[in-house]
């Protein structure tokens, strides 16, 4: 575990949580809130789009978006060699 | 005795018996039982008693109510209350586990190098837990006011020594395991009556699939959704699927303020310190967000549910017709249980002995309701707290339901009201006693000191639940408005930003929980005792002053004036010395993490 690879290891973890949290925001607040009428319009079953990503489809997103970093950042600490023994 | 009082006595009864034989088998020895269940325990159970320490009276009681009256407005809850697991996961838990202490004070104290800003930290945790807590007061007390038919009062007073007996006994260890079993509890009391509603309405068993089914007793052409928002309208109501709470911009300051607040909780963020490995910590964050979803997904069935059968209940026959509307020597069973609670109150304002409900504030349909003959709502009190807890009964559901969901609405309060009162009082006796007052007392005097600073937070908890500032989810909102203006950016920028120094972070919190404090109290009175509001709406300073923000929503802009203060403070004072920046690069690599200590 050299400063290096610390660093290295510290870029990578900040670039995926960069591209975590665009997820992260734009589902609940752009699709949810933002765009919620437009959406509407669009019929997910018995479900108008906007209203389902509001109170069903950002809470999926969430969950995938933990289980994505949970398994990425275990990669990436064995890769850098920062895990824990 | 009826049938349902001796079902509710066993269930009830029998759930308690189990949360104090738990609480007694692991009940905790030493300092770092109590404090952080001596950090062994595993990811996934970890996950399932964070759901059981988060998923409170609001989550269970209230929310569903919340959505059942304002539809898609109360889409902020549902995304707020789940998106803060993402930053919880993504920007904390790891770290912080890393850092392996016993309190989130204890972290602030540390890396700003300073008992001041520990002291802080304190006070915004004790000040964010106590509203916190009122929330789950209210909530016990609804539950049992109903259960034991007792006024609300009563129910507070039972709740509160009940709280006090499982609190002091549990600690850290006692509490986790307590929490799966309550965990238990009440997703099954949640998700049962939710089912057999989903059947009967939709035909589908799955509640998620369900509300996005068709209706079908109406023969299955129309959509539930589509049902409900016809019924709603027809009566003067605001469409269901479209209705905002506010506005837009409100409805995203609501939303961030809670996900913000949400990965600030004190109370929360500890339970990650007793996982044995930073990478436990990450994953059990993604398993307490698969047992939260469980709850979070099903609410919106719920809720669209129980708003449907309660209009159908009362509105009978077509609108404005003759024999349209229940005749009040009608009503069923459960109106006239809940009647007596007080929380449900009819008004015969047209002296037709029939009951109508319908929205008498909206003028355009005001012409319309006096051609009927109606001379305003006659449902002078819906509280919405009572739509989890009337649902099986309204929608005609066996007694061992409605008992379980007595049973499950306790658990959710009593599971989040031991997590907070372990938040404070370790707070109090670790942070300021050992921390800062007596650095030398032993360990037994120590945990002595934790116990008998929960008796006192649940003595003040419990006067404020009797004087509570609006629906225990409302309340509940505040206490993220302060989390999120105080501890989530003092937190972040201590693990995200080396350069933060010691007086940047205490001005940022004491500047972004002055501001959050400020508006709340501006409208709801000075710590909502009533009648001490200031700045009133004639000075053109109404509730919502500020860019129509409500002061529920405004934790976001207590966070966002937290940064700024801590960025241009920090910017022209000395930056941290260097043993703090090893500590910060330390925290930020998994290698090396031990159990967690407490000094």
């Amino acid at each position: 575990m050299t400063p290096d690879n610390r660093a290295a290891y510290w870029k990578s973890n900040l670039r995926l949580l960069a591209i975590l949290l665009i997820f992260w925001f734009v589902v609940p607040f752009v699709f949810g809130i933002i765009l919620v009428e437009p959406l509407n319009t669009i019929q997910l079953g018995g479900y108008p789009l906007g209203f389902w990503f509001a109170q069903q489809g950002s809470i999926y997103v969430f969950l995938v978006i933990i289980f994505v970093y949970a398994r990425s950042m275990s990669r990436l600490d064995k890769k850098f060699d920062v895990d824990e023994s | 005795m009826t049938n349902l009082d001796i079902w509710t006595y066993s269930v009830v009864g029998f759930t308690f018996a189990m949360y104090i034989g738990i609480a007694i088998w692991a009940r905790a020895g030493s300092t770092g039982e109590f404090y952080v269940a001596g950090g062994g325990v595993h990811p996934v159970a970890n996950g399932m008693a964070t759901g059981a320490d988060w998923m409170s009276a609001a989550s269970f009681i209230s929310m569903a109510g919340l959505i059942a009256f304002n539809g898609y407005g109360a889409s902020v809850f549902l995304m707020g209350w789940t998106g803060g697991y993402v930053l919880l996961a993504l920007l904390l838990a790891p770290y912080l586990r890393k850092f392996g202490k016993f309190t989130v004070p204890e972290f602030i104290g540390d890396r700003y190098y300073s008992q001041t800003a520990r002291i802080v930290a304190v006070i915004c945790l004790i000040l964010a837990s106590i509203t916190y807590v009122i929330g789950q007061m209210k909530g016990i007390g609804v539950a049992f006011s109903r259960f034991l038919e007792t006024s609300y009062e009563m129910g507070l007073y039972i709740g509160m020594g009940i709280v006090a007996i499982y609190a002091v006994l549990g600690g850290m260890k006692g509490i986790t395991y307590t929490q799966i079993a309550q965990y238990v509890v009440l997703i099954l009391a949640y998700t049962i009556p939710a089912i057999f509603i989903s059947l009967s309405l939709t035909g589908n068993p799955v509640p998620q699939i369900g509300l996005g089914g068709s209706y079908a007793p109406g023969g299955g052409e129309m959509s539930l959704l589509a049902k409900l928002d016809q019924v709603v309208t027809d009566l003067g109501f605001k469409e269901y699927t479209t209705q905002v709470m506010g506005s837009s911009l409100n409805m995203f300051a609501y939303t961030l303020s809670l996900m913000i607040g949400t990965a600030g909780l004190p109370h929360v963020i500890i339970r990650f310190f007793t996982v044995p490995k930073v990478r436990d910590a990450r994953y059990s964050a993604g398993w307490a967000l698969v047992f939260i979803a469980l709850l979070y997904t099903t609410a919106p069935a719920v809720g669209a549910m129980a708003r449907l059968n309660l209009m159908d209940t009362i509105q009978v026959g077509p609108i404005g017709s003759e024999e349209g509307n229940l005749l009040y020597a009608d009503r069923p069973e459960w109106f006239k249980k809940w009647e007596a609670t007080g929380l449900l109150q009819f008004e015969d304002k047209n002296d037709d002995g029939r009951i109508q409900y319908y929205n008498d504030q909206n003028e355009a349909f005001a012409e319309k309701a006096e051609s009927f003959g109606w001379k305003g709502n006659e449902m002078v009190k819906v509280d919405r707290d009572i739509m989890v807890l009337a649902n099986p009964e309204i929608a005609g559901l066996p007694n061992w339901v409605i008992a379980l969901v007595v049973a499950g609405g306790l658990a959710a309060a009593l599971s989040t009201a031991a997590g907070l009162l372990l938040a404070i009082s370790s707070a109090i006796s670790h942070d300021l006693l050992k921390g800062v007052f007596m650095p030398r007392i032993s360990e037994k005097a120590e945990l002595n000191a934790g116990r008998l600073s929960m008796v006192g937070a649940i003595l003040v908890a419990g006067y404020l639940g009797l004087n509570p500032p609006g629906f225990a989810a409302g309340t509940v909102a505040i206490a993220f408005g302060l989390a999120a203006a105080s501890i989530f950016p003092a937190l972040m920028m201590g693990i995200f930003m080396k350069r933060m120094n010691n007086a940047g972070a205490i001005a940022g919190m004491i500047a972004g929980i002055g501001v959050t404090l400020l508006y709340v109290f501006q409208h709801k009175g000075i710590f909502f005792i009533p009648g001490t509001s200031f700045l009133a709406p004639e000075m053109g300073m109404g509730a919502d002053w500020f860019f129509g923000i409500s002061p529920n929503a405004f934790g976001v802009v207590g966070a966002a004036v937290n940064f700024g203060v801590a960025f241009i403070v920090a910017a022209v004072t000395a930056p941290p010395p260097e043993h703090i920046q090893h500590l910060v690069e330390d925290v930020r690599v998994p290698r090396g993490a031990g159990e967690a200590v407490g000094h």
